[in-house]
């Protein structure tokens, strides 16, 4: 194996490795989605799917098949062009944050990711921020009266707490000192950033989960209201690439979580042994679970009282957060 | 290699996989389109008016003040990193740069900036 690897020219492996790993996020996403229907079954106390496959674990591939020959409509009064694109700009932007999240490091401490760049942070924000074109673009050019109301919807609720969001990462960037995704995490192998970031952690996690749609934060896809909001139109395997996008995204956001706050790939409790690639999956793994969690248990918001909340009580905690932050590195950092 | 070098290739990749699935729909899916199926949904009533790009213009305020405050954000980033450095000065130069963005927030309060009605 070695020797292939070293025979081969150096954009060939990375090309596989890259292959692999779309792979592998895909894979993912898929049986993300059938654990979210088995947990959130559980919740109400039914099996869930249990037809597809021994214990339903077919039901991805029976589900894909299905999106995938089903008709393609385009309402006629859409814009066809961005009404086609839309899609594609939500999944690329969701697969793109993957180019450098790192998800394990090798003894001599270089990390595991496809790019390990130093502006690692600001290139999750600068993409992850591009995914809203996908869902404003998607519900304006349907040409449609409620996928307009929920893109409009959409775009306001993530850009209203994507400020929060990216207040609450400057928190840990003043602890680490740098932006880069693994020296985040080197940074961390005394005390995770939970523990002197905790507001932040809260906040990351509060608004993570609006930027994603999620419930309770999901009132861009209010079904009572807005019939399933921006993608109102979509049918088949377009409205998939939508789907694929929200789960790509929900794990982007565990894989964030996990990096910036619960330590990356550092073991607890020096529990060593256990190689830090399987901690990083098991602390993502918990994120994904927390997040169903929320969908079984919490009732959804109310639109002005999530902006409200949003402008008027995260963004200013946010900000005190940092400042504190700064006070205690400015006299007791080291 | 430049770290991006492989950035790069995996935003190819990402991009081939996208096309693909954009395109995929068109060569396997079905296509028996009528005149019915390609109305805009609107509860099964026929659409009376056009959809007109018309919405609140409070959507239009939230854009302006997110744009103010995100850059507030992007400039603390590498004020953040280098706080090790900087200390005191740091701080002070920090907390004078948040007390004036907090007097335009208070503002926008004041005025009902913030209120969704």
């Amino acid at each position: 194996m070695d020797a292939v690897m070293n025979a081969a020219p150096l954009w060939v492996v990375i090309l596989v490795k890259s292959a692999v790993l779309l792979l592998v996020v895909v894979t993912t996403f898929a049986y993300a989605m059938l654990f979210e229907r088995k947990i959130l079954a559980w919740m109400q106390l039914r099996p869930g799917p249990n037809r597809v496959g021994p214990w339903g674990l077919l039901q991805p591939a029976a589900d894909a098949a299905k999106l995938i020959l089903k008709e393609d409509l385009t309402p006629k009064t859409a814009d066809p062009l961005i009404y086609r694109l839309a899609p594609f700009i939500s999944l690329l932007t969701a697969f793109s944050v993957y180019a450098i999240i790192p998800f394990g490091a090798s003894a001599d401490g270089s990390a595991w990711a496809i790019g390990n760049v130093n502006a690692g942070i600001l290139f999750v924000m600068a993409i992850a921020s591009l995914g809203i074109y996908g869902i404003s673009l998607g519900g304006w050019a349907s040409g449609s009266k409620f996928p307009l109301l929920g893109s409009v919807r959409s775009t306001a609720q993530m850009i209203s707490y994507e400020l929060s969001m990216s207040l609450s990462f400057v928190g840990v960037l003043i602890l680490a000192g740098t932006t880069s995704l693994d020296g985040i995490v080197n940074a961390q192998q005394r005390w995770w950033f939970l523990l002197p970031q905790f507001v932040g952690f809260v906040i990351y996690v509060i608004t993570a989960v609006a930027e994603t749609n999620r419930t309770p934060f999901d009132l861009v896809e209010a079904e009572t209201e807005l019939v399933g909001g921006f993608h109102t139109e979509y049918s088949g395997l377009r409205f998939g690439l939508f789907f694929i996008a929200e789960y790509v995204n929900m794990l982007t956001v565990a894989c964030i979580a996990t990096l910036l706050f619960l330590g990356g790939w550092n073991a607890p409790f020096g529990l060593g042994m256990v190689p830090g690639i399987v901690w990083f999956i098991a602390k993502v793994a918990c994120f994904m679970f927390f997040y169903i969690w929320l969908r079984g248990t919490l009732p959804r918001f109310r639109y002005d009282r999530l902006m409200a909340f949003g402008w008027k009580v995260l963004l200013p905690i946010a900000t005190l957060n940092l400042i504190a932050t700064a006070v205690w590195v400015a006299y007791w950092g080291k | 290699m430049n770290p991006y070098g492989p950035v790069a290739i995996y935003l190819c990749v990402a991009l081939a996989a996208a096309l693909l699935f954009t395109f995929l729909p068109g060569l396997l899916g079905r296509g028996k389109p009528n005149p019915q199926k390609q109305e805009a949904y609107e509860c099964g009533v026929e659409p009376t008016s056009a959809v007109a790009g018309r919405f609140p213009v409070r959507f239009y305020l939230i854009a302006m003040l997110f744009v103010v405050f995100d850059v507030e954000a992007a400039s603390l980033y590498p004020w953040a990193v280098q706080m090790h450095a900087l200390r005191a000065f740091g701080l002070i130069e920090m907390v004078v740069f948040v007390i004036v963005i907090a007097i335009g927030y208070a503002y926008v309060w004041k005025k009902g900036g913030l209120e969704w009605r």
